[in-house]
């Protein structure tokens, strides 16, 4: 249920964001040919993305973020609220064997996240059970051995056991634990001031200190730890090379893997669109070839080539290569006939057509097959570097997470997104670039 | 200057399954140099086949094509084609489509852009020459398909339905050009369209094709080509022989086609 929460919260600001956009501030103002249309419903080219609505659907996942891990960079008002940090004391009941009772109090402490903290200064106490002192780390619940001070006859040991917890009675005797009835006796849950109480099996205290609602930084650092943590790995390293080295052997994996990729893939594509022979050859090979995910190709690579850079790059160049050829394959097939009838009778030779009609008539398919092998490569590098590699994006977080670095993790799979994103960014310039005549055919 | 014949061809599509198509049977045409002729005939005669065959782009199952006696026996830039549209190469400009077939010949620089220029003035797009196709409208793209034809020089132009993917208007405008074309250059040129006004504007001499198999049903000689070079189309029209060889070939073709309805109606 409570994990419920930040979806909810977000399905709020979503609706709330909707509202107040379009019914309140953009009434007035509609302008454009789609303000125009009366029937946008169904009408895909009336759809075009709202900007507000992708400003504050970014603003809005950072909030939730800042919010979750009580950010700095979000004002406090707005935090869930945080773990319990600071002490907190109960009272509890031992009895022993004999029916003879005592009370004694423990005093529990919880260390800022992060940090260890130290026990309580605590004074023993009157009569044989003594009282106890726990320091408990932030987010954590500790296991107190309560007995460990008391006085023998006051030990789990010797037959001693907890009747109350900070004034509530509580029924439940390690020692019958293991009778068949034992499930209908269960282990009382005691609340007591920001903290829950209840008894392990064979007796023991155990305080769950209140969590709050924010994340701990283990599973999600704030966002300015993991900025931080980039300008740290960017100017110190990680792991023997700067944040550059990393990201720069990957993109570069990825460049050769693409790019020889590309130099088979190319001619390969045109040969199998040009003539039947080849086309029979290869068409088995390739079609198989495609839909094998170029991650499944990554033990046998290994086993290969091994795990350096070699067993990486063969893997993008496999990965590139079915995809380029394919494309270069419709590139071929999709030239209008009647270009090439047009090109034959203009007098143009056979190696004319090829470089004059035939290879710019594939240009937009090759650049569609680019981007999506460029997509592929880097995913499919980030994968292989996950197995193994000393450098690279994969590698540094994989590394990270082991050594639970989670800001660094997130860092990196930012850092990847982003990467990936703006090769593709890049491919699409290129597009409008070169093949400025894509789609107008 | 060349006179084109078409010698007994005949053409036959072998259908996967054993069945097979007479696409065109026993099809003999001479052409005189300077002839502009018009084919007509309902969809599926054998129109473009017939000239896929002229051009060289198919091998007739007999018989044969030849150029001033020499026998066809593939593509040659002595023969032109304009197609419907979308033959223009879209990654080059107007002027390189046009200047496409000196090109490929390798003609100097300096002589091939007169030829451009000269063209272009002609076909009225000399303000287009470094537009991109796409940015063209379809009127204005079968200017350049006419004009990359004309640049390579060659003795026989083969059109098929050129115009068919224009507006009436632009269309009367473009059969205008092709007439005075055709009067300036001498070329010998075949047409094939689907309006009957075209063929008869257009053809001195007029074919009518009939399917099933495809061969040549009737045969026109016309003055209205003649008449209609440098003059007003709309004015041909009233000429007094106009009106009643439209009726005659529209009824011709229509019983045709009806003939062919018929006959898939028994046969399914
Ligand atoms: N490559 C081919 N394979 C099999 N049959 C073909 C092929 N090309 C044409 N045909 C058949 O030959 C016949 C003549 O076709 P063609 O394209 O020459 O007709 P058309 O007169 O140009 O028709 P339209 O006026 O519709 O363009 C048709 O029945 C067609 O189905
Ligand atoms: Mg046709």
């Amino acid at each position: 249920m409570t994990s419920m929460v930040p979806f909810l919260i977000y399905l709020a600001i979503f609706a709330a964001s909707y509202l107040v956009v379009n019914k309140a501030i953009r009434r007035a103002v509609r302008t454009g040919l789609a303000a125009r249309k009366t029937v946008t419903f169904g009408d895909e080219s009336a759809v075009v993305p709202d900007r507000a609505a992708s400003v504050i659907s970014i603003v809005t996942l950072f909030l939730l973020w800042g919010i979750f891990t009580g950010s700095a960079l979000v004002p406090a008002f707005l935090h869930m609220p945080g773990p319990y940090i600071g002490g907190g004391r109960f009272t509890y009941v031992v009895e022993d064997r004999d029916g003879r009772r005592d009370e004694a109090t423990v005093f529990w402490r919880v260390a800022a996240p992060g940090e260890k903290g130290e026990k309580p200064e605590i004074d023993p106490g009157e009569g044989p059970a003594k009282n106890d002192a726990i320091v408990i780390r932030a987010y954590r619940s500790a296991q107190l051995s309560w007995d460990r001070n008391d006085e023998d006859g006051f030990r789990r040991k010797a037959g001693a056991r907890i009747i109350e917890i900070a004034g509530v009675p509580v029924d439940y005797d390690p020692a019958r634990r293991g009778e068949a009835d034992a499930s209908d006796r269960p282990k009382p849950v005691v609340e007591v001031e920001n903290a829950t109480v209840t008894l392990s099996d064979k007796g023991a205290l155990i305080i769950t200190p209140y969590t709050g609602w924010q994340m701990e930084p283990i599973w999600l650092p704030p966002p300015e730890d993991v900025v931080k943590r980039l300008f740290d790995i960017a100017s110190e390293g990680f792991r023997g090379a700067t944040l550059w080295e990393h990201l720069g052997f990957s993109l570069m994996r990825v460049v050769v893997g693409f790019f020889f990729g590309s130099l088979v893939g190319i001619p390969l594509g045109y040969a199998m669109g040009l003539s039947n022979w080849f086309r029979g050859w290869f068409d088995p090979i390739v079609e198989f070839m495609r839909p094998v995910p170029p991650l499944a190709l990554i033990p046998l690579v290994i086993i290969w080539a091994g795990i350096g850079e070699l067993g990486k790059i063969v893997l993008l160049f496999l990965a590139a290569l079915w995809i380029m050829a394919i494309a270069a394959r419709s590139g071929v097939s999709g030239v209008r006939i009647s270009k090439v009838h047009a090109a034959y009778s203009l007098g143009a030779s056979k190696s004319q057509i090829m470089r004059h009609v035939i290879v710019p008539n594939s240009l937009p398919e090759l650049f569609t097959g680019a981007r999506v092998a460029m997509g592929v490569c880097w995913g499919t590098v980030v994968a292989a570097e996950l197995v193994a590699a000393e450098k690279g994006a994969g590698m540094m977080i994989m590394v990270a997470s082991k050594f639970q670095n989670t800001d660094i993790v997130i860092m990196g799979i930012i850092l990847i997104g982003v990467i990936g994103f703006g090769i593709d960014i890049l491919m699409r310039w290129l597009e409008r670039r070169l093949v400025p005549w894509k789609g107008k055919g | 200057m060349a006179e084109l014949s078409i010698e007994n061809v005949s053409m036959r599509f072998d259908l996967p399954g054993g069945t097979s198509i007479q696409a065109l049977k026993d099809v003999t045409l001479h052409l005189k140099a300077g002839e502009l002729m018009s084919v007509l005939g309902p969809s599926g005669c054998g129109k473009t086949t017939l000239l896929n065959i002229v051009a060289g782009f198919l091998a007739p199952t007999e018989g044969r094509v030849a150029i001033n006696g020499r026998t066809v026996t593939g593509p040659g830039p002595e023969r032109g084609m304009v197609f419907q549209q979308g033959a223009l190469f879209e990654w080059m400009n107007v002027r390189e489509n046009v200047s496409f077939g000196p090109r490929m010949k390798g003609m100097p620089k300096a002589e091939m852009q007169q030829i451009v220029e000269h063209l272009l003035d002609v076909v009225g797009l000399a303000d287009f020459k470094d537009k991109a196709i796409y940015e063209l409208s379809g009127g204005m793209q079968q200017r350049v398909a006419l004009a990359r034809c004309l640049a390579n020089d060659p003795d026989v132009i083969l059109m098929d339905e050129p115009l068919g993917a224009l507006d009436a208007l632009t269309r009367e405008k473009m059969q205008s050009l092709v007439l005075r074309l055709w009067k300036e250059t001498g070329k010998t040129i075949i047409l094939i369209t689907h309006s009957v006004e075209e063929a008869l504007l257009l053809g001195e001499r007029l074919i009518v094709m009939a399917p099933r198999p495809g061969r040549i049903h009737r045969e026109y000689r016309l003055p209205f080509a003649d008449l209609g070079v440098g003059a007003d189309l709309r004015e041909i029209k009233k000429h007094p022989d106009y009106d009643p060889t439209r009726e005659e070939i529209l009824n011709m073709i229509w019983n045709m086609e009806e003939e062919i309805m018929g006959r898939t109606e028994v046969a399914t």
